[in-house]
Parts: C-alpha cells; structure tokens; sequence
C-alpha cells in the first residue's frame, strides 16, 4: 500500500548506519531524519561520506549496517520491481550531472519518460519535455548535446531530467560544485523555486556554506563518519565546538 | 620477497582471477536473464546494428580484397608445381569462406568494435552515467549491454558474409590478371566445393565470435573503475580478451565441423 506523508512527517530515516570501503569507515553510525517537505543540507568536508550517505538511500550503494529508510520503505530491502518504483519517486542530480552525452538536450529528458510512462504520445512527450525546460530556464538549448552546454547549463539540465518523473525527494549531490559565484546563487535559487513548484523533500549535498544557508530549513554537519550537529545555519554555526568553526573560518576565508 | 609474502601475493592473485572469472559467469549469466525481462529495445539495436557497420566497413572492405588477393598470389607457387592452378580458385573459395572470412571479419571487429564499446560503456560507468540510468528507474544492462550484443551477434554475419566477398573478388582479380579467368568462370569453380556445412560452420563462427566481441566489450566496460585509466584498461581488455577467446572458439569450432564432414 502507498503510504502518504502529511507536511512535517518523516519521509527519509536514517538510523546508526555504517558503511566501509575497505579499511576506510566512512560512515560510522550516523542518525538523520528528514520530514516531508524540508529542505536538509548535510554539510561536510570532501571524502566524508556524504555522497555514500545519499547513494545508499537511491539504491546504489549498500550499507553495512543499519537502517535507511525512505518514503517508507528500507531501501537495502528492495530489489528488482519494488526497488524501481522507489527510484521513481526519487530524483539523484548527480555531482558532474551525468547527461548521456550521445544524446541532445530533449533525448535526455525523454529517456527517462518514455522507458517509464509507456504509451505517451509524441504531443504528451513534448509538452512535459518542453514543460520542465522551462521550468530550469533552459528551453533554448533543446536541441544542444551537452558537449555544447557550460557547467552550470548541465548542472540545470541534470536537474530537469530528474524533474520529468515529478519525483517526491529530491537528492542534490554538490549541486554549486565547481561553478562560478553567480552560477551558484542562480542553482541555489533552482533549488528552492524546485521545493516550492513540486512540494519535494530534498537533501542537499554541499561544502558550500553560501548554498547551504540559501537553501536548507535544516543542516546536518558531517565530519568523521558523524553528524556533529543538526538544526538551522545559526544554531549549527552558534557553537564552541573547534571543527564546526574552522569548517565555517575555512569557508569565509575561501 | 619473503616466502610468506610470496605466498600472499600469489594467493591475493589466485582469488581475483578466480573473483574476475565468478564476475564475468555472472555478467554472462545476466545477460540471458535480462534479454527475455522487459521490453526489447529495437531501436536501439537497430542503431548499433548501423554504428557497427558503419564503423567496420572501410576497414573490413580492405583488409578482406587484401586477404584474397594475397592468399591466391602465396597459394599459386605451390599449385603451379604439381601443375594444378586450375584448383586455385577453389582453393583459394575453400579458405576464404571456411576460415578466412570469419577470422578477418571477427579480428577487425575485436580491434574495431570491441575496443569501441569498452571504451563507450567504461566512460559511461566513471561519468556517472550509467548510475543516472539506474537511479532514473531504467535498466542500464538492457539498454546498453543487451543491445550491444545483440546488434554484434547480428551484424558480425552480415560483414562475415561481405568479407567473404570482398575477399573473393580480391582473389578473382589476381587470379584473371595471371591466368586470364573471366569472371563466371572463377565463381563457377570457386563454388563448386563450397558445401553447406562450410556455409553454416561460418556462420556459428561468425555468430559466436559476435556474441564474444559484445559481450567482452560490454562487460569490461560495465565494470570499468579508476576514472580515465580504468576507460583505457576496459578498451584494451576488450580487445585482448575477445581475440583470445575468438582463436579458442574457432579451434572448438572447426573440431565440431570436422566431425560432421567425416
């Protein structure tokens, strides 16, 4: 049965998950609820596990232990069908976009729909196509491959493929990574104007604090396999705690 | 090196050649599961069908005319010594269509093809691509592995079978410039002693060493890792693994064919 989440209920449970690669502990018990609606950054320095963190939560990487719970379901449970019907409902914007590259602008929005929602017409296929491209203000390079696009272009378009399937969560992997300052303002501003139009619950990935204090309710602080600290931009940052303010005297001087 | 440490590295390879030997079962095994689950991708097939072509074609064209041509000229001193090259063209049919044809066809595809869908699926697998089809709920193995062999299994033939033509005439032209045949003629004894076992015997060949050129492609490039260094890795494996499995196959092969000729 589908479960429905009202405003301000848990949608993605994390609870004492572990995950290694080897002799490296990347994450080491860590604990984090997102409720419906809510916009949660996990912040944290690179190689601390947080893009681990969301792709245990799609179905890409397993944990070793605990429990990762989203929209209800424990996702290491799933497989084949059901696991596929989570994913449905979920949108990963991965950290370099990852557009299929042989494919024009419209090809990669499309790939998704039609291997997903069958017998759409070719008029339906356009109109959702076109409808999230200018959703991302990006209608004019339709028929561009992403070979011809900038790095904040891709990173839109990587954001609208996921749209197409009007997912329930959306998971953002450094969404503001490797962009210039205003590009960064202009994806943080996506990201919320996304949360707004599709009412999704979203976990935004970053190390970036000018993103995460534009776009999160909330903020987890990750570092050493743990969340340190959770809350809003100025109780996480209102600390005496050592790591947290170099993390944040790092960033400003940045 | 120690003894102890030999031993452990030694056993350390012992268990990824035996792992690298599970994963590939397994990659195999995946395949038949997968091409009968779901909905068949025939466009995408169909286009892989016309890459594959496209891609192959000039070379398999020159290499075919250069390998009949060649053979006939290296064939004729031997003939003409027991005053028998009246049998070239037979001869010469004989070779291109039982062993020359598939094998050209099948080296050039692994250098051409294989190395191709290495290199295409290893970037695919460190750009993140092929986790933005899983996550987007679509099938990546489907999708790329399944049409890749399966356009390889179907297209090989077809350029065996063109291969074989080329090459032929490749023969028709050094044999008329030597010995003035005309061109009916030629054809005629050349395919005298074509059966239709040597006609099916090249066909399994070419299906077979199809099947192993996407396949091996495929599966080297699915599990590419290591960024760049690892799409290199996968496109080179790709090559060297099909060749050496092609060589095998066409030993077993023709074993199976000699059986059924006694």
């Amino acid at each position: 049965m589908e479960e429905d989440f009202k405003p301000g209920e848990p949608v993605i449970e994390v609870r004492d998950l572990y995950k290694s690669f080897g002799d490296l502990h990347v994450l080491q018990g860590v604990n984090l609820t997102v409720n419906k609606g809510e916009n949660m950054v996990v912040l944290g320095r690179s190689g601390t596990g947080k893009s681990v963190l969301i792709k245990i939560m799609v179905g890409l990487l397993k944990q070793d232990r605990g429990d990762c719970i989203v929209l209800g379901k424990e996702v290491s449970n799933l497989d084949g069908n059901d696991l596929r019907d989570l994913r449905l409902k979920i949108g990963f914007s991965f950290q370099n976009s990852a557009l299929y590259d042989s494919m024009t602008v419209r090809e990669n929005l499309e790939f998704p729909l039609v291997r997903n929602i069958p017998n759409l017409s070719r008029a339906e296929i356009d109109e959702q196509v076109e409808y999230v491209l200018d959703a991302v203000g990006l209608l004019q390079t339709i028929n561009q491959v992403p070979a011809e696009l900038s790095g904040g272009q891709r990173k839109r378009i990587g954001i609208a493929r996921t749209l197409i399937l009007k997912p329930e969560v959306m998971l953002y992997d450094e969404p503001t990574a490797g962009l210039d300052p205003i590009t960064c303002l202009e994806i943080n501003e996506l990201i919320n104007e996304v949360q707004k139009k599709y009412q999704t619950t979203s976990i935004i990935i970053t190390h970036d604090l000018t993103c995460a204090r534009a776009t999160g309710d909330r903020i987890a602080m990750l570092l050493d396999g743990k969340f340190l600290k959770t809350g809003t931009f100025e109780e996480v940052f209102d600390t005496d705690e050592e790591r947290i303010k170099s993390f944040y005297d790092y960033n400003f001087i940045q | 090196m120690s003894a102890k440490k030999k031993q452990f590295v030694y056993g350390k390879n012992l268990d990824n050649a035996l792992l690298a030997v599970y994963n590939a079962y397994v990659f195999f095994i995946r395949f038949f599961r997968e091409v009968f689950r779901g909905r068949m991708e025939f466009q995408e097939i169909v286009r892989q069908c016309y890459a594959i072509g496209n891609r192959s074609l000039l070379l398999i064209s020159l290499t075919g005319f250069i390998t009949g041509m060649v053979f006939t000229k290296q064939s004729r001193p031997s003939l003409s010594e027991f005053g028998a090259t009246s049998w070239l063209p037979s001869l010469v049919a004989i070779a291109i269509v039982r062993a020359l044809a598939p094998l050209v066809t099948a080296l050039i595809s692994a250098g051409k093809i294989g190395s191709s869908i290495g290199a295409e699926l290893g970037s695919m697998r460190v750009t993140e691509q092929i986790d933005a089809m899983e996550v987007s709920a679509v099938n990546p193995f489907k999708f790329l592995v399944v049409t890749r062999v399966l356009a390889c299994t179907i297209a090989i033939p077809v350029l065996m079978f063109y291969c074989a033509l080329v090459s032929l005439l490749g023969a028709f032209l050094n044999v008329t410039l030597n010995e003035g045949t005309s061109f009916i003629a030629f054809f005629e004894n050349a395919f005298e002693q074509i059966t239709f076992l040597d006609i099916w015997t090249s066909v399994a060949k070419a299906i077979a060493y199809g099947f192993t050129i996407g396949i091996v492609g495929s599966y080297q490039g699915y599990n590419a890792s290591k960024g760049t260094e690892g799409v290199g890795k996968a496109a080179n494996s790709a090559v060297v693994t099909s060749m050496f499995l092609i060589f095998i196959e066409e030993v077993i092969i023709v074993q199976v064919s000699n059986y059924f000729r006694i």
